[in-house]
């Protein structure tokens, strides 16, 4: 310790920038809330303001991909696509939009509101945060899309349609702490930002966006672990078991859903919050 | 040089702040073996040691005039201190987290105005309410009533600034820190940030003015520091130091 430090000791006074504690800085976050709804909601407007058709894109390019996707692998698929096809997709892209989009922008958070980050002093976890409320009013656009393409698929609105609010609930945890790792390591990486399409690709095949990894483990029982262990696959099957008729998926895969999802946002958080000091630095 | 330790209630205590910056650049530099140069090669990368090892006190009613060249390094300081830019070695402590009233970083250009300062202030802690009932209030003092509707992109330089002085300065802060505004917007805008600079400072603990006119330090400070080369040269009364500073540089009290 060096004399001026115990001087500072004496005189009471903290180290600027030191990380505050858990609590105070959850605290914080509950406090400063409205920015982050404000944020998403803004930034939202900007991105709908510089084109013509403004917010109807939210629903009009998921509308293509479907239509696209429909033609393509139910073409290639042949006899080995899913069951009730169509309806099997629309809630697959649906709900792949919502996660893959909270990946993609929650990594893309810090870095691009650096000029934020570095003239004000806020929980930087808002930001994350705020990434994601601009992906819950996305996914209310898509819904409207799946609530106006299901119907005219042949399936017909029920009651365990509102089962889909805690499945995106429980999908929204596994998406924020997805969202918060992928914040940080952008921040120290910046490569990353380049590979994220890419990944998001992967999870595109590996998840059963538009093939039954039912089917496909019935086939490859080694594979059988993929049920629980893609949690992307897993919200798709928990989506299509109360959206869609011909999917029932096993009582079990809640309770997977919500493991994945509590521990993934614990992770998420912590190890955004180890890192608070650096993100000043972002960009 | 030895820190100046005096009587009163330290407000902030600078204990050898150190600020590297890593940037990737390619290129040949003009001089290869210079030893003297603050940016170091290593291959592609460059080290830029911003500061140097900075020690000092900042006491209770201090008003602190930061002077220095271009790239001396007293925005970097500024940074460290506020807690925006980690650092490097060293540490910096205070009663309370300084704000920074920089006018360098933007906002988001492509929004409004007014939804800028609404997105500030909620930054900077106030309640949707709180913002809303001062809204008019900064938009007045900004003196940007005509614009306020227009996205911040199609902002001149010093309306930008102004606006994000306005927001900052519509809160109390018990450390304050100011970099470059009272150069912002024009000489009526100036007189007006000016008089609510020094009601600001009266109800703050302490405050830094980073600034390249000697007149406004001059009338603003009690004491000064100058850095140069990202190192500490003097620290002393306003008058003193910006005295010793113009001498070096050739610069006018009065500018």
């Amino acid at each position: 310790m060096s004399k001026l430090s115990d001087l500072a000791g004496q005189h009471g006074l903290e180290r600027v920038g030191k990380r505050p504690k858990f609590g105070r800085y959850l605290k914080d976050v509950v406090a400063r809330g409205a920015f982050a709804l404000t944020l998403a909601q803004y930034r939202l407007l900007v991105t709908s303001a510089r084109s013509r058709l403004g917010v109807a894109w939210l629903i009009v390019v998921p509308a293509l991909q479907i239509t696209l996707y429909g033609l393509i692998f139910g073409f290639i698929l042949g006899d080995t696509r899913p069951d009730n096809f169509l309806p099997y997709l629309v809630v697959g892209v649906v709900l792949f939009q919502f996660l893959a989009g909270s990946f993609s922008d929650g990594a893309r958070s810090i870095t691009s509101n650096a000029s934020l980050a570095k003239s004000l002093s806020f929980p930087r976890v808002l930001l994350p945060l705020s990434a994601m409320v601009a992906q819950w009013i996305k996914f209310a656009a898509l819904m409207v899309l799946a609530l106006i393409a299901l119907p005219l698929l042949g399936e017909m609105p029920r009651w365990s349609w509102l089962m889909i609010i805690p499945v995106i609930g429980l999908a929204s945890l596994f998406a924020l702490g997805i969202g918060m790792i992928a914040a940080r390591l952008t921040v120290h990486f910046n490569d990353l930002s380049t590979l994220i399409p890419f990944i998001t690709r992967i999870a595109f095949y590996a998840s059963g966006v538009f093939f039954s990894v039912e089917k496909l483990t019935a086939a490859l029982p080694a594979l059988s672990f993929l049920t629980w262990a893609n949690p992307v696959s897993v919200y798709l099957s928990l989506a299509r078991d109360v959206m869609i008729s011909g999917h029932p998926a096993p009582d079990y895969l809640w309770l997977v859903g919500a493991g994945w999802g509590v521990v993934t946002l614990l992770v998420g958080f912590f190890f955004f919050w180890s890192a608070e000091e650096r993100y000043g630095r972002a960009g | 040089m030895a820190v100046q330790v005096r009587d009163g209630k330290p407000v902030v205590i600078v204990d050898n702040a150190k600020v590297t910056y890593r940037v990737y650049a390619s290129g040949k530099a003009v001089n290869e073996n210079d030893s003297t140069s603050r940016v170091k090669r290593q291959g592609n990368l460059r080290t830029v040691e911003a500061v140097k090892g900075v020690s000092m006190i900042a006491y209770e009613g201090d008003v602190i005039g930061v002077i220095g060249t271009n790239g001396s390094g007293k925005t970097s300081l500024m940074k460290a201190i506020s807690g925006l830019t980690p650092l490097d070695g060293g540490k910096v402590f205070a009663t309370s987290r300084p704000s920074f009233l920089g006018v360098g970083a933007a906002m988001l250009k492509e929004l409004s105005g007014e939804k800028n300062i609404i997105l500030g202030g909620l930054a900077m802690g106030f309640s949707r309410n709180e913002i809303r009932q001062k809204l008019d209030q900064i938009v007045e003092f900004s003196g940007l009533k005509d614009f306020i509707e227009l996205p911040m992109r199609t902002y001149s330089a010093g309306m930008t600034e102004r606006l994000k002085f306005s927001i900052a300065a519509s809160r109390e802060h018990d450390i304050l820190i100011i970099d470059e505004a009272l150069a912002v917007g024009d000489s009526k805008f100036r007189k007006r940030s000016e008089a609510r600079m020094k009601e600001l400072a009266k109800n703050a603990g302490c405050v830094f003015l980073v600034s390249h006119s000697l007149k406004s330090i001059l009338d603003t400070c009690n004491r000064a520091i100058w850095l140069d080369n990202g190192e500490l040269k003097m620290d002393g009364g306003a008058y003193e130091v910006c005295k010793a500073y113009a001498d070096e540089v050739g610069a006018d009290l009065d500018d």
